[in-house]
């Protein structure tokens, strides 16, 4: 007897260990905090959401060696919405309710953003959005880690009006809502500063347009009346590449028009031979080039992680740099990945930025930003030839515009993002 | 006692300089006579901001240092470095500014001041001078004056237009007189006696005014317009007002000429590229009858050859577009055949499925292409005979890539009309697609027909994508911006006629490029699209329909 019962209990014991292993294991595989990604993987869009998936999946990973959030493993979730905008609503819907992730990071296109919206308002998700957009909307689900216009655009003409002393203005763009808003909110505040209707060309292109043979001979033309001229480009993706290099070969420099970009960064001008473009501007809230210990920091871990030592880092990746860390400070201060009690956790909160600054997200759901203007140099990188004194709170709702002056985005006392303060009334959650 | 201290202050001045003069003299005498302006200019060239680095340039300009125009172009060229001063001990000591020769990195360093070597870029720890775009200006004006005087004709002329271009300038008057009067070479005479003109429109004297705006009358140039638009509106004098607009009314009319002459070029531009694009598929589906809509990726495999071949030949970028013509023709055609053997060949007859799976095929050609070649757009250069432009005058300039991709889609025209005409694959080609079976029964293999002839198209296509990376961006997205286009194109045309295919895309290019300025480029498109589809209820089978028996009614 002696000997079975001296037989069964290292067995017991064995077991019971096993059990426990076992039954830990599962108890983690079901304990990880999952994070959406949403981006483009293929299609259009690809070319830049691309590296934003990579971005996340090096924060993720980064987090995890730390030791994870709230003493979970974080698991990324990467679908691929294809470029296709009903789609993105679509997986949207898919990370919410059968992945069930506590965040999503994703969308570049407002297009994309805005077939995404409503699934992240009905279903209470987070949603982090790392790109500059045109501003005019501000939901309870949704954080902007991207510049609104008065982060990107105002500054910028104001360096070109008060540095470069420019009098006349063309604002060309890409034909669709980005543009179209931005251009709208540029145009009144030129006015408002005193530029004439006859100083002010608008000109808009198709997605993707190659033949800039006129409008780039347009530009020159106006750009010929003995007053110094720019031009602001809200240009997107893919048609920027034959645009600057029809001015290059209309020996267009950027001592006679010099064209300051807002869609134009790092990772796009790592598709063209720069020295055409030599001294044409951007405006941004990062550029690589800054000299900065986090900066320097986060490109090493970049090369790393994907790789190449020759990748750049961009604007949108800051943005999600700052988004993520802000999304992990607010869940540690909630002690809860909970939606709700992270969307309040996470008004106030403070992280550093890539540019030696700190960042915060306001009420409204946007971020402080600093503004830069960068030259671009012969390697395709910017060299900051301007920026802003401190910080930059980004606006929801453009003071430039009639329409949404009196508007007020507000998350903490108001609780609505779109509150008129004129008639006292809050008009739903976007619109 | 202020006014005392005035005084005091206005004796100790001359001495104060005497004192700070004969310093710089005993540093200056220990190495060569440098005048003290230069000295201090270059020091500040150094340190400061980029207001305080352009009033330094523009003191070493007047300063008449013969090395002037040396220090002022390595700053334009970034070949300007600081460098702390050797002496560490020496807190206040300026940065020493060296200069390099080139921009390699072994290239040696100099003093600027002292001609003293110090050393290679690898070697010492230096900062370069940054720049920024009002500055560049400034330097390219200085320089343009500094260089009035080079040996060089050519040189000359290219200061003269560079002053031009930099505007009415009333202070360079005297320097330009003395310099057109020293001058021998006509070309540049006559670009010193504009810039000189427009500097004279300042005169206190009203006869030099007239005669100034006579001289410029003659000129296009943007620099001119304004001014004498300028002149017309503000001048104190009606004589001279009138004179302005005289001048002004006879450069306008010459300037709608040759904007005209612009958009007709930059129509017959669009259309090369339409014709380009559209060529391949006017073989495959104008004379095969397939609706091929993998076409664009054939171009964009093109595109990609190109790349591919500059990536393998880095140092010869100058012939490596010549040498991805015959390697794009290969590839695309390869991929071509391969096309038609693997899937068209069991679907003739059946457009819709052809049109399917064809398009089936274009999905998976994008998304291999972004597997293999990463999502990004590739860079592929442009050879610096393809870029620039040749200035015709100042209003008229055609780009050198835009002109050669016409020449270029009139060779490639040219080359298919002989094949098919002149030789015996033509022939056959020719025989198959009007009347299979009479081809077969005289002993034409038709399979073997049908593969080369998708072959050559797609071939075309891969060609037309060579041309295409010089213009546009090299990414996997490429072709689905062509398709369109070259559809509409052939169907424009006329199926089955190359001809018809040439003058669909030129006169499609000019119709949209007349409209662009007027319409702007989104409704052009729009047009172009409403016409065409008006023009086909009128005449479905285009421009130049086949014609005969064989032609389905």
């Amino acid at each position: 007897m002696a000997n079975k019962r001296s037989w069964l209990k290292p067995v017991a014991t064995a077991a019971t260990a096993l059990a426990i292993g076992l039954g830990a294991s599962l108890a983690s595989a079901a304990d990880t905090i999952k994070v959406g990604i949403l981006h483009s993987l293929s299609g259009t869009m690809a070319i830049s959401e691309t590296t934003l998936k990579d971005t996340m999946l090096m924060l993720i990973d980064e987090q995890n060696k730390k030791g994870g959030l709230l003493g979970k493993k974080l698991e990324p979730v990467v679908v691929d919405p294809a470029s296709n905008w009903p789609l993105f609503a679509e997986k949207a819907r898919e990370l919410l309710v059968k992945d069930k992730v506590d965040a999503v990071f994703g969308c570049w296109t407002s297009v994309s953003r805005k077939s995404v919206l409503p699934v992240f308002e009905e279903l209470n998700g987070i949603l982090f959005y790392p790109v500059q957009y045109e501003g005019e909307e501000s939901s309870r689900n949704v954080f902007y880690t991207g510049a609104a216009p008065n982060q990107q655009a105002i500054p910028a003409v104001d360096y070109l009006m008060k540095e470069v002393g420019v009098k006349r203005w063309v604002l060309a763009g890409t034909d669709y809502v980005y543009p179209r808003t931005t251009n709208k909110i540029l145009e009144a505040y030129l006015k408002a500063k005193g530029v004439a209707d006859a100083d002010i060309m608008i000109n808009y292109t198709p997605f993707g347009h190659s033949d800039w043979q006129s409008i780039v001979a347009d530009i020159k033309k106006f750009g010929s009346a003995g007053k110094k001229t720019a031009v602001v480009s809200t240009i997107n993706g893919d048609a920027n590449v034959p645009f600057y290099k029809e001015l290059g070969n209309q020996k267009i420099s950027a001592e006679d028009i010099p064209v300051v970009a807002f869609s134009v960064g790092e990772e796009e001008l790592s598709g063209i031979d720069t020295k055409p473009l030599l001294g044409h501007l951007a405006a941004w809230n990062y550029f690589m080039s800054i000299e900065d210990k986090t900066n320097s920091e986060f490109i090493k871990k970049w090369h790393a992680f994907i790789k190449d030592k020759k990748r750049v880092t961009n604007d949108p990746m800051e943005a999600h740099y700052i988004g993520f860390n802000m999304w992990v400070k607010a869940v540690e201060k909630a002690k809860s990945t909970d939606p709700d009690k992270v969307i309040d956790a996470i008004i106030g909160v403070k992280v550093p930025n890539l540019t030696g600054g700190t960042s915060e997200m306001l009420p409204n759901h946007h971020i402080t930003k600093p503004v830069l203007i960068g030259e671009i140099q012969e390697d395709g990188q910017f060299a900051t030839v301007w920026q802003t004194k401190g910080l930059v709170p980004g606006d929801a709702w453009s003071d430039f515009l009639p329409g949404s002056k009196d508007i007020e985005a507000d998350w903490v006392s108001l609780k609505c993002g779109n509150y008129n303060s004129k008639t006292k009334k809050c008009s739903g959650q976007n619109f | 006692m202020p006014a005392l201290l005035f005084l005091l202050a206005l004796a100790s001045m001359p001495l104060g300089a005497q004192e700070t003069d004969a310093g710089s003299m005993q540093d200056t005498l220990a190495v060569e006579a440098v005048a003290p302006d230069f000295t201090a200019s270059i020091a500040r060239l150094g340190g400061g901001n980029f207001s305080e680095r352009r009033e330094a340039a523009i003191a070493i300009a007047d300063s008449g240092d013969e090395r002037s125009l040396n220090v002022l172009t390595a700053l334009l060229e970034g070949r300007l470095y600081t460098a702390s001063a050797i002496d560490a001990e020496a807190e206040d000591a300026p940065p020493r500014v060296l200069l390099a020769e080139s921009d390699a990195d072994d290239a040696p360093l100099r003093d600027i001041l002292n001609n003293e070597s110090a050393g290679t870029l690898a070697e010492v720890e230096t900062r370069r001078i940054p720049l920024n775009n009002a500055l560049r200006g400034t330097l390219r004006n200085l320089i343009a004056r500094l260089s009035l005087a080079d040996a060089n004709p050519a040189v000359r002329l290219d200061a003269a237009k560079r002053l031009l271009a930099a505007g009415t300038a009333p202070e360079l008057a005297p320097l330009l007189r003395e310099r057109l009067d020293a001058e021998t070479d006509d070309r540049v005479r006559d670009a010193l006696a504009l810039v000189l003109a427009l500097a004279e429109t300042n005169d206190d004297t009203v006869e030099v005014r007239i005669a100034a705006v006579e001289v410029l009358s003659g000129a296009l140039d943007p620099e001119v317009r304004a001014r004498l638009a300028e002149l017309m509106a503000n001048d104190a004098e009606p004589a001279v007002q009138r004179a302005a607009r005289a001048a002004l009314d006879s450069i306008q009319t010459r300037i709608e000429f040759y904007r005209f002459a612009e958009n007709l070029f930059f129509g017959l531009s669009l259309g090369s590229v339409l014709l380009l694009a559209a060529i391949g598929l006017a073989i495959t589906f104008g004379v095969m009858g397939v609706i091929n809509m993998a076409h664009g990726e054939l171009i964009m495999i093109g595109a990609y050859t190109t790349w591919v071949v500059q990536q393998w030949m880095p140092n010869h970028i100058e012939w490596s577009v010549l040498v991805a013509i015959p390697a794009a023709f290969l590839v695309a055609g390869l991929v071509g055949v391969a096309i038609e053997r693997g899937v068209i060949r069991f679907l003739y007859g059946r457009p819709l499925e052809t049109l399917l799976a064809t398009f089936g095929i274009s999905l998976i050609l994008q998304q291999a292409v972004r597997s293999i070649f990463s999502p990004l757009n590739r860079a592929v250069s442009t050879p610096s005979w393809m870029s620039g432009s040749l200035e015709i005058n100042p209003v008229l300039s055609i780009t050198w890539n835009r002109l050669y991709v016409l020449i270029f889609a009139l060779i490639v025209f040219a080359a298919l009309l002989a094949v098919l005409k002149k030789t015996s694959l033509g022939l056959k080609v020719r025989a198959v697609s009007q009347n299979r079976a009479m081809a077969r029964a005289c002993g034409v293999r038709a399979d073997w027909v049908d593969a080369m002839t998708f072959g050559l198209g797609a071939g075309i296509a891969g060609v037309a994508g060579v041309a295409l990376s010089q213009l546009t961006n090299v990414g996997p997205n490429l072709g689905q911006a062509y398709i369109i286009d070259s559809f509409m194109v052939v169907v424009f045309g006329g199926v089955g006629n190359l001809w018809g295919t040439l003058v669909g895309a030129m006169g499609l290019g000019v119709v949209n490029k007349f409209l662009e300025p007027w319409s702007g480029a989104v409704l052009a498109k729009i047009l172009v699209l409403v016409l065409l589809i008006l023009f086909i209820q009128k005449r479905p089978r285009g421009l130049f329909p086949q014609k005969g028996r064989a032609a389905e009614g």
